[in-house]
């Protein structure tokens, strides 16, 4: 396992600390002992194969999930151990773009992007809609978008949509839920270059959780794999790599190079051998 | 929680008659668990609900869409079932009536249980099908599409910004809803009685006016306030919790249907039980049926 170089900002303390985090869903165990600092404007890709809890992880750390053992640190705050008025104050501070981005049915774009402006500020209807179009114009969305309803757009069009939701109220730190994921290799890339726009723009620390290697590799500047719990042994540790994108190529563990390149090999040996063929 | 189901396999069957008891009471201690967990799960959620309704209303941005969806859309479809239950009760009720030369006290017998009993609680059948599954369908949606943590993401409180408003919309039109359906329901029994088969209007009126007070009326919408607060949060914490996928959203809706349709038939008992006993401590001199 390769150690980040540097996981915390000038003051010494961590955006994000994660203390031996466990997470079950009843009997089911998803996360087991994870420990991870995030320092701030570091962009941290969280890459595994599906199921391996990534989602999770994420959520966790947004305070959207409790964690069952261990704890989240955000600014040396236990999240678990919040007030809902402080946690609702701590979740401000972040922008979530969700899988399918998440868009409220009802509302239009417009209204989508304004709402959190709306339910934490004391802006006039003047001041957010000229908010909106900034948010819009950066994420490369023209003025005609406003009033359609989400359904209306296509997928990358949404999740534009949703980054400029989550960039609404300037947060410090935005968490990506598998931000290319269902769409085409161009609107892919799309995606990929505002997040990195994103980071230049706002002075914004960044988690990327994607199994998509491109996205990996172009917009973060560290990588940690996950790995499912009911494929390691006991004793074995869930990350299995926590190093800088260029070195994952030349990791040790067999397992990452096989995420990293895709190959199928031992797992379909393994079906093959489970179906008795 | 899922209940424990035991499939029965060869170690079961081999276990014998005793094996099955055992695991037939299982099975039930199960279930028990269950349902005791999903009302503590429901109690808990209209506590939290409580928490917000008093402490902080909600927009009228998010309560105008939910009065427009619970009040103004129902409207039609309960005026409809009101004025054909009036009717209805007469069509079935005339011969034996007629039978006895008693047919102007059609308008009391029909009234009373119009008002007391089938307004509010068939309204509140018709509601919890039409907004109830409506809400957890669509709340279920939400769910499983992650806009509710969406919105806990960005910082609002799914409770206050989802749930109080419904819960709200229920519990003023609710009531309302029910005094249209009483109202209609009056109408269409008058209509159908005076108009279509010719009983004398003015008794028919006068013996209405005799047999229901306004004690009656009360009661009906009183109890129809209960109906309202089970409809919506029923509706509500179904949506919360539904399961992933097309299969669960309707799996919600259904439930909620269901399960706000025995809490009314219960909740009307319970409150028919206890009203009545106000009435007589009110009016101790009442005629008693036993």
């Amino acid at each position: 396992m390769v150690n980040a170089a540097s996981n915390t900002n000038a003051s010494g303390e961590p955006l994000v600390r994660i203390e031996r985090l466990g997470v079950d869903f009843g009997r089911l165990r998803v996360l087991r002992d994870i420990e991870l600092e995030l320092s701030r404007g570091q962009s941290l890709a969280v890459i595994g194969e599906s199921g391996c809890g990534k989602t999770v992880l994420l959520k966790t750390i947004i305070g959207l999930l409790r964690p069952t053992r261990g704890a989240v640190y955000f600014d040396g705050r236990n999240v678990a151990k919040l007030s809902e008025r402080e946690l609702t104050r701590q979740q401000i501070r972040f922008g979530f773009l969700f899988q399918q981005a998440a868009l409220f049915d009802s509302m239009t774009v417009a209204e989508n992007v304004a709402f959190p402006l709306r339910q934490h500020t004391q802006k006039t209807t003047d001041q957010i809609n000229r908010v909106v179009l900034a948010r819009l114009a950066e994420v490369g969305l023209p003025e005609d978008v406003l009033a359609k309803k989400p359904a209306e757009l296509s997928g990358g069009m949404r999740k534009r949509v949703g980054l400029a939701r989550a960039l609404a109220m300037e947060p410090e730190i935005i968490l990506y839920d598998e931000p290319t994921t269902g769409l085409d290799p161009i609107m892919g890339d799309v995606i990929n270059e505002l997040m990195i726009n994103t980071r230049k723009r706002h002075p914004v620390t960044s988690v990327i959780v994607t199994h998509d290697m491109r996205t990996a590799r172009k917009a973060s500047d560290r990588i940690v794999m996950l790995y499912p719990l009911d494929r390691l042994e006991a004793d074995e540790p869930q990350i299995l790599y926590d190093g800088p994108p260029t070195m994952i190529d030349a990791a040790s563990d067999g397992r990452v190079s096989q995420f990293v390149r895709g190959e199928a090999r031992e797992r379909l040996m393994e079906m093959r051998q489970r179906n008795g063929g | 929680m899922n209940s424990q189901i035991s499939i029965p396999n060869d170690q079961t069957l081999s276990g014998g008659p005793l094996q099955v008891v055992v695991d037939w009471i299982a099975d039930l201690g199960g279930l028990v668990v269950d349902w005791l967990v999903a009302l503590g799960d429901i109690g808990l959620f209209a506590l939290r609900t409580a928490g917000w309704l008093f402490t902080r209303l909600p927009r009228k941005e998010t309560i105008l869409p939910s009065f427009y969806q619970i009040g103004v859309l129902s409207l039609p479809v309960v005026a409809l079932t009101g004025t054909f239950i009036g009717m209805v009760l007469v069509v079935q009720s005339y011969t034996q009536f007629r039978a006895m030369n008693m047919e102007t006290q059609l308008g009391a017998v029909i009234n009373m249980s119009l008002v007391r009993e089938l307004g509010p609680v068939l309204a509140a059948t018709m509601l919890a099908g039409r907004v109830g599954s409506s809400m957890a369908a669509e709340l279920g949606t939400m769910r499983v599409t992650e806009q509710i943590d969406a919105l806990t993401s960005m910082g609002a409180n799914p409770i206050h910004y989802l749930v109080v408003p419904r819960l709200l919309g229920c519990l003023v039109l609710i009531p309302t809803l029910v005094i249209v359906a009483d109202f209609m329901g009056v109408a269409g029994a008058a209509f159908y009685a005076i108009y279509l088969l010719g009983i004398d209007a003015h008794h028919y009126l006068q013996n209405s006016r005799d047999f229901v007070g306004n004690f009656d009326l009360f009661v009906g919408v009183f109890k129809s306030l209960f109906f309202g607060v089970a409809i919506a949060l029923i509706g509500c914490h179904r949506g919360f919790n539904c399961d992933p996928g097309a299969e669960g959203v309707g799996r919600a809706a259904t439930s909620a249907f269901v399960l706000s349709f025995v809490i009314i038939l219960l909740l009307d008992l319970m409150l028919g039980i206890t009203l009545d006993a106000v009435y007589y401590m009110i009016w101790p001199e009442a005629p008693r049926l036993f």
